[in-house]
């Protein structure tokens, strides 16, 4: 059988497509991006007109493929776990509404923080909304696992949560295909108050979710995800979940295992394993990655009973991402030191592009602003925020998506002056928009600018909601239109730029300036697209 | 058999390249693979790395554990050094020569190969005065993937046709070009004692 080099975010997508989904939703966010593009490619996902557009943000992407669900089609959502802050509404709501076609939400947590601002442990978040995690730990089971879940999404009325890690999300192992499925056929729920969540229906739904808790810990039992293999050495039983079971694995490559191991790939925990584990073993220690929530909710388990082990109590560390070489520790093995890095080398941080726009806007403005002191630019999520390290160490918050509109507010409501937000066109419309009306509804003194660089550029490039339409934006929210100022970020307009920057700051109210050069990457990209096509006709 | 090979560079240089030719002609030689990649933000000018891991049994994590790793590849010689932690005592290091120069306050180029020539088993490539003679600054990475070729068990040939099935949209000059740059590379390395 053909058999395909997937990245983990690939067989997220293929295996959606195959289990007949009829759209995708998602905002572009690392390590999550890939799942949403492969199917923007997907001949299969093309043939069937499988909806792949970009959403505005996460919460946008969540409510419409919870829309897709109550037309009975079943729909993938994807998001980074920050990304999932953002849908938070709408997702533990749509515990309490269920679903009617199968809904999926693939999210994707960055232990380590390669390229996020936290390191939160998504599975919380399906614990909280009450519902199935599924948390794969290879590309296979990434296929099997986003492939049932929909069907486990339909059993139980409930979306699933599949849950990846960077280091799946990014890494590529061979995976074989299932039968690729037709997508559903339109159909209403049963119970059109279904969706309703009045309080008179919503407590009627919450019972209703409550009732399923029983049904879900069943499935985890019975699930093929969640099982134990035998060992000799009974002193220490061990309970590996996600990835943490491959680098536990690692560890005794060509060796046998000595221990007693649980693999858990389904949530909620299944208690019976779990139970039959403790009770063969003196003691217990949990590798998993991310928080040590499987860790909490055992010691909650046994209470009374053996100690459990991990990274509450310092045997794995409690930040940063999994290794063999922590779990091996951890196990007491000890191993040679490894050669170390040299002094002669040097950090070497992700920089500006040379030629950069938002470069030649950033220097501009970061003149002006010098003469007033330190401490006046408050910045966002995006490349921009690069503007933070040396050279420029020029902006002073970066939070979360459009933030800097809204902390900048804040900081001229405290009296500060000058109150600058630098934050690109793509965060802009994912969540500053309604942080700029508070600001056009109190007239605040303070300047935003917008740095448009026609893209969403720390991701790849993708296409942004406000293409074309800041302006437009800015002007129907109130911006008073001789305040929206437009310039091309050029270092030959430095002048110009600067003038506009100075003027805006003195001007007591609010204003919008847009440096507007699309991305170079992106501009690059573009034309070689273009030629490639010429070369085709 | 395994072969765990890091694969380390600047974004840009092409490192996912070189790991896509090699995961795609181990798995079409039947062996397990797991090829950790770099994305986001390191992308932009930092620093990158890639985990390869080949082996004729199921490979279980996908990050190489320290000092395990067979070879390390360096596009680039200070980013091979900063993985320097993953190579085994008796692993071998290939590296190209030539700074990438992207930071005020790169080191003494000499005193990266000083430390890289302290290693019992290293190559170091001159990748910048190859890629002068084939007049193609961008093959640098084609070039360290020869120079790599016969340190791990595929065959040249799989790894050929791993760069025409790459560049094959890009058009038939551009695959004759990366042939050659890889060519260039393994060329290079066989003219060099065997460490």
């Amino acid at each position: 059988m053909k058999r395909h080099l997937f990245l983990g975010n690939e067989a997220v997508a293929q295996a959606a497509i195959d289990a007949g989904i009829s759209g995708a939703y998602a905002y572009p966010g690392t390590p999550s991006t890939e799942i949403m593009e492969y199917i923007q490619h997907s001949p299969t996902a093309e043939e069937r007109a499988v909806h792949r557009q970009w959403s505005a943000n996460e919460k946008t992407a969540y409510e419409t493929a919870l829309g897709m669900s109550y037309a009975g089609r079943r729909a993938l959502v994807c998001m980074k776990q920050v990304g999932l802050n953002v849908a938070a509404d709408a997702f533990i709501n749509s515990a309490i509404t269920g679903v009617n076609g199968g809904l999926v939400l693939a999210v994707a947590d960055d232990p380590g923080m390669h390229s996020s601002q936290n390191e939160q442990d998504s599975r919380y978040y399906g614990r909280f909304a009450m519902i199935p995690v599924l948390e794969p730990s290879n590309q296979q089971e990434a296929y099997d696992m986003c492939y049932t879940a929909f069907k486990l999404s339909e059993q139980l009325q409930l979306p699933v949560m599949l849950r990846l890690t960077t280091r799946l999300s990014h890494s590529r192992a061979a995976v074989s295909l299932r039968q690729s499925v037709h997508p559903h056929e339109l159909h209403l729920p049963q119970n059109l108050k279904q969706f309703l969540l009045l309080p008179i229906f919503a407590r009627k739904n919450y019972v209703g979710l409550l009732e399923k808790q029983h049904r879900m810990e069943a499935l985890s039992e019975q699930s093929s995800y969640n099982f134990q293999e035998a060992g000799v050495h009974r002193h220490l039983g061990i309970v590996c979940c996600g990835l943490g079971w491959n680098y536990f694995r690692e560890v005794f490559v060509g060796r046998e295992i000595p221990w007693p191991r649980v693999k858990i790939g389904q949530y909620p925990l299944p208690r019976n394993l779990l139970e039959k584990l403790e009770a063969e073993c003196d003691e217990l220690l949990v590798i998993e990655e991310g928080y040590p929530m499987v860790e909490e909710q055992l010691r909650g388990f046994f209470a009374a009973g053996k100690p459990v082990h991990g990274k509450l109590d310092g045997w794995l560390p409690r930040y940063g991402e999994l290794t063999s070489d922590q779990v091996g520790r951890a196990l007491q093995i000890t191993y040679p030191a490894p050669y170390p890095v040299p002094e002669v080398v040097v950090p070497r941080p992700p920089s500006f592009c040379r030629g950069c726009g938002h470069v030649d806007a950033f220097e501009a403005l970061q003149e002006v602003v010098a003469g007033y002191g330190a401490g006046h630019i408050f910045s966002d999520i995006g490349c921009y925020a690069l503007a933070a390290l040396p050279p420029y160490q020029g902006i002073y918050s970066c939070v979360d998506m459009g933030a800097s509109i809204t902390m900048a507010k804040g900081a001229a409501d405290a009296g500060f002056f000058p109150a600058v937000a630098f934050i690109g066109d793509s965060t802009f419309t994912h969540s500053g928009m309604t942080g700029l009306l508070d600001a056009v509804n109190e007239h605040t003194n303070m300047v935003v600018v917008i740095s448009d660089n026609q893209c969403v550029a720390m991701t790849g490039g993708q296409q942004p909601a406000g293409l074309g339409k800041l302006e437009a934006i800015c002007e129907g929210l109130g911006v008073d239109p001789a305040h929206i100022r437009v310039f091309t970020p050029l270092h030959k307009n430095q002048e110009d730029m600067i003038r506009i920057y100075q003027e805006e700051i003195e001007y007591d109210g609010l204003s919008v300036v847009i440096p507007r050069r699309e991305c170079l990457q992106k501009a690059t990209r573009r034309r070689r697209q273009e030629k490639q096509k010429q070369a085709k006709n | 058999m395994k072969k765990d090979i890091i694969l380390a560079g600047v974004g840009g240089q092409g490192i996912l390249s070189v790991a896509a030719i090699l995961s795609n002609a181990a798995m079409l030689e039947g062996l397990w693979v797991k090829q950790a990649e770099t994305h986001g933000m390191s992308q932009r000018g930092g620093a990158v790395v890639a985990h390869l891991r080949l082996a004729d049994h199921e490979v279980c994590a996908d990050l190489i554990h320290h000092g395990q790793a067979d070879i390390l590849l360096g596009l680039e010689p200070m980013e091979a050094l900063r993985q320097l932690p993953f190579l085994h005592t008796y692993g071998v290091l290939i590296s190209n020569m030539e700074p990438y120069l992207n930071l005020p306050n790169y080191p003494p180029v000499e005193e990266l190969w000083t430390e890289i020539k302290r290693l019992p088993r290293h190559i170091l490539v001159d990748g910048g005065v190859i890629t002068h003679q084939l007049c193609n600054p961008k093959a640098l990475n084609m070039i360290m993937l020869g120079a790599l070729s016969d340190y791990i068990p595929l065959q040249a040939d799989s790894l050929k046709t791993g760069i025409c099935e790459l560049f094959r949209t890009k058009g038939e000059q551009l695959v004759q070009q990366n042939l050659e740059a890889f060519d260039a590379g393994r060329a290079f390395v066989a003219k060099q004692p065997a460490v």
